[in-house]
């Protein structure tokens, strides 16, 4: 342990000495541009949307001219039947659809490629990975041309055996899911990223005593491995209900602003979106983004709950 | 000698200063395709004013107009002059940004008769003030495929006769040629909605900020119930527009007909389908009807550092009858101005068209249109509307009961 150098006190004190400053001021100087930038673009669009939250402000009347109207727009998101509530239905239906599919494969995918695929696993896992960090622009372009309902390479391959062009984007019941599919691909090569860095942190010796004592492959799947990737479990389901109910690009760029077919992929961003910036309404955009905070908030909790309870988190 | 050449460099640098203090940049902000527009009136404004230079910035339609409203928001980085399209300057008026064109010093009651009447009344809120200076104007129309018309042995003029005998017209061109009427029944509901609209009404408020849609509207009932009808019939592509779909409809020939303002003759021409060259012609909408689709116009933030300038600039482009004509014939913009509206021009025939004189068809539609009413709940109307009609078309919804429910939305969130 190193001793504190103390400070010369022969030293004359001065009302003000540059290197007393420096000294004092450097390391808040240093941290600076963080919280410049935070205060910026973190602390006051947060703090600027819950005060427009409790407004009326269309932005077009410049700075200033909002006018106070306390709760009303939190009750017209919360009354019925608004679009907020069909919204939200539509995100957690497309977040479902997505989202339990990700998690059913990427787990036993990452499991098989750990075991039986270690050779090869950094090749496949560049592959899984490249959706994730393909241009949404550029997938919603190819998928368009897979679902296109008369040019489309999935309408092409159902003609072959006879059956009928169906209207993959335009059908208010089918839209949904052409968009969960298109998310799904996007983000199971993460999970299985991130389910693979988490088997490999558990340990050879783990696995080889099971095997002394006779346990069949399912069953180290089952008692071994599960248990023990629970933290990244949590960690991957929490990233999962943020990043779904939070889905914006992909519906946004498949089926066009207003949501497709009947606002059928309308997810709840896009309508907040839509709410803000075309129908110029910004208190109640404000309100619902607030509310979407609170429900992605009271899903996590839930999530974590739900793994707490079992006592397996570490 | 050498005292003649001092003072003739001292008298050189004393006049290019006193030039370089007159020189103004003033900054236009645009969206394609009106930016090809200005383009083509700058050489004769440069000439004209050689020191005030024009800064164009163009950005993508959405883009621009999301621009502007935060630049208006803030009151900060607004252009001098600001292009408006019709879709935004309902909104736009109802704000408290732009400068009222009404008062001095720019006094823009006196040019109002100068302009196809109803692109005025679409600038003008609802308290009066005059915001914008309209440039261009989309007069509605009937595109449709003679060569598939024929083949169906169906008379054009059955497609405007009335709504009923538009679609009786569908039902034969369907039977006969298999092409189908419409891309999509959503486009009936389009043309129903906004045409032969009663004076003080919008199409979905009146001028008084009544909500007129409802199920006792007899507009909106018929526009929802023909739409229906197409659907059921089987008579329209369920073609969304701006879709590969689209095009390729256009190219094959597989859709007989579309609603849209006479600038799609232009994009038809220039990309969608170039090769349907003389197989096109237009005519009025059904029953008489005359819509606006489409226009664009020039506001000047009240923001604005160079108003003075930015004014003579809009007047240079709104009301001189040469720089009309000549965006019109290299970006195919139709003018507002009604003097450039009796340019020779536009009795020759269109080529496209099949050398059909449609400009002179389209200009008197244009002065048939009547003003429309905008208010600023338009787009919030606009999404519930179309929405219920989906559920109508793809869900079997009760019309009485979508409209029913539209409205009550609607009133929810217009406060």
């Amino acid at each position: 342990m190193q001793e504190r150098v103390p400070l010369p006190t022969s030293r004359p004190r001065r009302r003000w000495s540059y290197d007393r400053f420096q000294q004092r001021a450097a390391p808040y100087m240093f941290v600076s541009p963080f919280f410049i930038l935070f205060l910026i673009f973190g602390l006051f669009p947060l703090g600027f949307s819950l005060f427009l939250a409790f407004h009326l402000w269309n932005p077009l009347d410049g700075l200033g001219n909002w006018q106070y109207v306390g709760w009303d727009n939190f009750k017209l998101a919360l009354g019925a039947p608004d679009q907020f509530w069909v919204s939200l239905k539509i995100t957690v239906w497309i977040g479902l659809l997505s989202g339990v599919p990700q998690h059913l494969i990427a787990l036993p995918l990452a499991f098989v490629i750990n075991q039986s695929l270690r050779k090869w696993q950094s090749g496949i896992s560049t592959i899984l990975f490249l959706p994730y960090i393909t241009n949404a622009v550029a997938i919603t372009i190819v998928f368009g041309m897979l679902y296109s309902e008369n040019l489309g390479l999935l309408n092409y391959a159902l003609s072959v055996v006879g059956l009928g062009p169906v209207r993959w984007l335009a059908q208010p019941d089918l839209v949904p899911v052409s968009v969960a599919v298109v998310v799904f691909w996007r983000y199971v090569g993460w999970n299985v990223i991130l389910y693979l860095s988490g088997l490999q942190a558990i340990s050879e010796d783990v696995y080889e005593a099971a095997t002394v004592d006779g346990a069949s492959k399912v069953q180290k799947f089952f008692y071994i491995t599960l248990p023990l990737l629970k933290p990244m479990m949590f960690y991957a389901f929490t990233l999962t209900i943020v990043g779904n109910m939070q889905l914006f690009e992909e519906p946004f760029i498949m089926v066009g602003q207003a949501g497709g077919s009947g606002g059928a992929a309308l997810t709840s961003a896009m309508h907040i979106f839509n709410v803000a910036f075309r129908d110029l309404d910004m208190g109640y955009g404000s309100a619902m983004a607030w509310l979407l905070f609170l429900a992605i908030f009271v899903l996590s909790m839930i999530n974590n709950y739900l793994f707490s309870r079992g006592g397996g988190r570490q | 000698m050498k005292k003649i050449a001092m003072f003739a460099l001292v008298s050189a640098l004393l006049a290019g200063t006193a030039h370089a203090q007159d020189k103004v940049t003033i900054t236009v902000a645009a969206f394609p395709s009106l930016d090809t527009s200005i383009k083509a009136v700058l050489p004769a404004w440069n000439k004209l004013h050689p020191n005030i230079t024009i800064k164009l910035v163009a950005q993508e339609f959405a883009d621009h107009h999301n621009a502007m409203t935060t630049a208006l928001a803030t009151g900060q980085g607004l252009p001098d002059v600001m292009a408006v399209e019709i879709g935004y300057v309902g909104k736009f008026a109802e704000g408290k940004g732009l400068e009222d064109l009404n008062k001095a010093p720019y006094n823009a009651e006196q040019y109002k008769k100068l302009f196809t009447p109803f692109t005025v009344a679409q600038a003008t809120s609802a308290d009066k003030r005059f915001i914008a200076m309209p440039t261009d104007i989309g007069p509605g129309t009937l595109l449709y495929r003679k060569d598939v018309l024929d083949k169906a042995g169906v008379d054009p003029a059955q497609l405007n006769k009335s709504w009923e005998s538009y679609l009786a017209a569908g039902k034969v061109i369907k039977a006969k040629t298999g092409a189908s009427l419409i891309n999509t029944a959503q486009s009936i509901y389009g043309v129903v909605s906004r045409t032969n609209l009663k004076a003080g009404e919008g199409i979905y408020f009146d001028s008084k900020n009544n909500l007129l849609v409802g199920p006792d509207n007899a507009r909106f009932l018929r526009a929802f119930t023909l739409a229906k009808q197409v659907r059921t019939e089987g008579l329209d592509a369920k073609i969304g527009e701006w879709s590969n779909e689209w095009y390729d409809a256009f190219k094959k020939g597989t859709v007989a007909s579309q609603f849209s303002g006479a600038w799609l003759t232009g994009s038809l021409e220039s990309y969608m389908a170039p090769d349907t060259k003389g197989l096109w012609r237009v005519e009025n909408l059904p029953e008489g009807g005359y819509a606006s689709w489409g226009g664009s116009f020039y506001a000047i933030p009240t923001a604005a550092k160079n108003k003075q300038w930015a004014w003579e600039f809009i007047k240079f482009m709104t009301m001189d009858k040469s720089q009309q004509l000549a965006a019109f014939t290299i970006n195919g913009a139709f003018p507002a101005l009604l003097t450039a509206q009796n340019d020779n021009i536009f009795s020759q025939g269109v080529p496209f068209l099949g050398n059909q004189k449609a400009r002179v068809l389209w200009r008197d539609a244009a002065r048939k249109t009547q003003p429309i009413d905008v208010n600023k709940y338009d787009s919030v109307a606009d999404q519930i509307v179309n929405t219920e009609l989906t559920n109508v078309l793809e869900q079997g919804k009760d019309i009485k009961q979508a409209l029913t429910d539209a409205r009550t939305q609607i009133l929810r969130r217009a406060r």
